[in-house]
């Protein structure tokens, strides 16, 4: 157990939705090894998002046990939360909505730098420049403002933000779901190189098995705040076993997969 | 934007007509250096008899158009300074009610709410006849009515930016709490009270002169609210002692709302077309 | 046979944009009776732009120049007897303050010329065939307590009441999680063959659109790169933009190696 960097065990959280209370998660356990990639699937309303505010304490969860880094996450507070914060990182489904509308991509990047105090104020503008660059970008964008560039460039600037900090753990929640399938391809091998260079572990949450495949080291499958089935990802899409698994991967588009699905229901 | 602004005409007719008052309250000094209280010549002369002095006398044989000038000053200083000083505390306060929550939130829009049941106006009278009249204070009586407005705009804003996914992006990260709340949302939670701030100008320009009106005003100084009171005295013999800065009044009322429709609606043509 | 619909060099641009960029330039394009043809780009491409100009919904200050022509209908179509429209977010095309059932017996009071009393009866018969439960029930429901796969469902019986020739999906099911997106498009495929309709699948998906389609259109950057049956598309591209969409296919079939799909360059 030591030598997981994150560990999640009985993590619950209920909500009240018109008046009913009802558990968004139900006793979430899993673990992730330094390096490792662990998709999370389910389909909408499994929990999968909860469990990535859980983790980012975005959400208060109402029972369960968080530990990174050998330390008890939820234990943390005030100036202590937020200088571990540096190396837990997330990146959001839709960047447009997780970057302040007014601000340039060259102050987006910097925020994480000075509020760590990681690079002297007169290094920042080159420390920007390379943060971009390792995300394959162009240093002139720095001076760009959010709207003015396009969705995978805004995927990289959240990438790049959240790199800053040089973390262990990035959490994506979707992070690949809203973009073009020929920008997706590019993002996917940038996270990949960057996993490689730096030891990066991932929680890579999403619907997408194809995606799944492409990426992860390990699976989990949640449904209804239960992970349901968890193994590798050849395995459960080859074998699944678990109700969600199956059915995951039988609505999982193909090309040209069979004129039987598109007339049964 | 510009472009767009003086597209609208409402937003002309608003520029032109303060952009002739700023230029009187900022001329008064220069055309008419005298003190605007001194007596310069008979009293109570109607307007164009004498070419000196064009707009006529009051009561006291003070010249009319130099106080009209000098009023300007009084009234656009004070309405400006109220108005900037109410939108300053309510966005102060609105911004750290929405974004704590809790127990802050709680108490917060409890004393908005106990100034929000009192009339602004009654306020402002009682403060002023507590404190006395001076610029300062009326400035502060003002305000003391008007900040609970843009307060609870830019509370229930903030309360819907607040769940966005920036402002967990900045949490994320690690900002400062204060930091998220004053950099991140506050900025972001200024259009709809920056949308209100004509009314709320217009209305402290308004308050000002009821203050003078009624004597509450800071007796050096000469204001629009002051003469039409000094006029009122006189309404049947020289009707045009109240008339004329009446008629200054509703310009400046008008023109300030025309600017401030004008503004929003180019922002809204802006943002239509983004 | 003569097509339902006729695009002959339909050109489409938006003031303010730069002169060289079309929205849509120059495009010919026929779909038949009963016909399924996808159109498939990624964002810039032009394809939501075609949607709007056949069902005539482009932006007022918009410049058209070319023809839309319905040599299948003889006169200009109408929308909702005629055309049928499934967006990408239900919870934006349904009023949130009406009742579905109302909805959708709305639109068939507007295109049938049937009473009130007979258009509600048709919209629970509608909810029924879109395979909402207890189409009863649900006729009474707002919006917001469906979910986003009930929400679209309704949306798809109302665009279906009016019996239009041509429905057209724009992105319909990009907002659906898997699961739910294969239920939708097993229900559009089906509701389809059943009304004899033809069908405009609008997607960025290409394995999506290859399951559902007679005839794949790849679009880009405003111009109709491509078209062909389904299978030819798919099987064997002859443009390399079509090629690239395929392969940055992020499949689930074991025999496919995953570092190949990272290898392929955007």
């Amino acid at each position: 157990m030591s030598a997981d960097l994150l560990s999640v065990s009985g993590l619950t959280k209920r909500f009240s939705r018109g008046g009913k209370a009802f558990a968004a998660l139900d006793g979430v356990d899993f673990a992730i090894a330094p390096g490792e990639t662990l998709a999370l699937v389910g389909p909408s309303g499994s929990g999968k998002s909860t469990v990535a505010r859980c983790i980012l304490r975005l959400v208060e969860p109402d029972a369960g046990a968080i530990r990174f880094e050998g330390q008890d996450l939820l234990a943390l507070s005030g100036a202590a939360l937020r200088s571990m914060r540096a190396r837990l990182q997330m990146v959001f489904q839709d960047p447009l909505a997780a970057f302040n509308p007014r601000a340039t991509v060259a102050r987006l990047i910097n925020d994480p730098l000075r509020i760590h105090g990681l690079v002297p104020r007169a290094e920042r503008p080159a420390a920007i420049a390379g943060l971009l660059e390792r995300v394959g970008l162009s240093p002139d964008l720095a001076t760009r403002h959010v709207h003015e560039i396009s969705g995978g460039q805004r995927q990289r600037v959240a990438i790049a933000r959240a790199i800053a900090t040089k973390p262990r753990l990035i959490v994506l929640d979707e992070a690949v779901s809203a973009l073009d399938v020929s920008v997706r391809a590019g993002v996917l091998r940038l996270l990949k190189a960057l996993q490689d260079e730096d030891g990066l572990a991932y929680l890579f949450i999403t619907h997408d098995l194809g995606v799944v495949r492409a990426v992860a080291d390990r699976v989990a499958v949640m449904d209804a705040g239960r992970i349901v089935e968890q193994g590798e990802p050849a395995q459960i899409i080859g074998a699944p076993t678990s109700a969600t698994a199956k059915a995951l991967v039988s609505a999982a588009p193909r090309l040209l997969g069979g004129e039987t699905k598109q007339t049964r229901e | 934007m510009s472009r767009l602004f003086l597209r609208s005409p409402e937003a002309v007719a608003g520029t032109i007509i303060l952009a002739l008052l700023v230029a009187m309250a900022l001329a008064a000094p220069w055309l008419f250096p005298r003190d605007p209280l001194a007596i310069v010549g008979p009293a109570m002369l109607p307007p164009f008899q004498d070419w000196t002095l064009p707009l006529g006398t009051d009561r006291l044989g003070r010249d009319v158009l130099s106080g009209l000038f000098h009023g300007a000053r009084t009234s656009l200083a004070v309405g400006l300074a109220a108005a900037a000083t109410s939108i300053i505390v309510g966005v102060l306060v609105g911004t750290i009610a929405g974004f704590a929550g809790g127990w802050v939130d709680e108490v917060l829009m409890r004393i908005t709410d106990a100034f929000q049941t009192v009339p602004g106006f009654l306020l402002a009278l009682a403060f002023v006849s507590v404190a006395g009249p001076s610029l300062g204070v009326v400035v502060v009586a003002i305000a003391l009515g008007a900040w609970t407005q843009p307060a609870r705009i830019t509370r229930a804003e903030v309360l819907s930016i607040r769940e966005r996914d920036y402002v967990a992006g900045a949490r994320v990260i690690g900002m400062h709490p204060a930091e998220i709340a004053f950099r991140e949302v506050l900025p972001n939670a200024l259009p709809p009270v920056l949308a209100l701030s004509s009314v709320i100008v217009a209305a402290a320009v308004l308050t000002e002169a009821a203050l003078s009106f009624l004597g509450l005003g800071d007796p050096n100084r000469v204001t629009w609210g002051g003469m039409i009171a000094e006029g009122r005295a006189v309404l049947r013999s020289a009707p045009f002692l109240s008339i004329v800065p009446g008629i200054a009044l509703v310009l400046t009322v008008l023109g300030v709302y025309l600017l401030g429709e004008g503004a929003v609606e180019a922002s809204a043509v802006k943002r239509g077309n983004a | 046979m003569s097509p339902l619909l006729s695009l002959r060099g339909l050109s489409v641009r938006y003031p303010g944009s730069k002169a060289s960029l079309a929205a849509l330039d120059s495009i010919d394009l026929d779909i038949a009776p009963g016909e399924r043809l996808a159109i498939i780009g990624e964002s810039g491409s032009g394809k939501s732009t075609l949607a709007l100009a056949i069902a005539n919904l482009l932006p007022g200050n918009a410049l058209v120049q070319g023809a839309v022509e319905w040599p299948g209908l003889g006169r200009k179509a109408e929308n909702g007897r005629d055309i049928g429209f499934v967006f990408q977010d239900p919870s934006a095309s349904l009023d949130p303050v009406m009742r579905v059932g109302d909805q959708i017996a709305e639109v068939a009071r507007a295109n049938l010329g049937v009473g009130w009393r007979a258009a509600q009866a048709l919209a629970i018969q509608l909810l029924d065939r879109v395979r909402l439960p207890e189409p009863k029930l649900a006729a009474q429901a707002f919006p917001h307590q469906l979910s986003g796969g009930q929400k679209q469902r309704v949306a798809i019986a109302a665009a279906i009441v009016g019996k239009p020739r041509l429905l057209i999906a724009d992105e319909a099911t990009s907002a659906l999680d898997t699961i739910v997106q294969a239920e939708i498009m097993a229900l559009i495929g089906r509701l389809v063959t059943e009304e004899g309709m033809s069908l405009l699948f609008i997607s960025h998906d290409i394995a999506l659109a290859s399951q559902i389609a007679d005839r794949i259109a790849v679009f880009r950057h405003g111009r109709l790169v491509e078209i062909g049956p389904a299978r030819q598309i798919v099987s064997n591209p002859t443009d390399s933009y079509t090629r690239l969409l395929l392969d940055a296919h992020l499949g689930i079939d074991p025999h496919l190696e995953i570092d190949a799909h990272l290898e392929i360059d955007a």
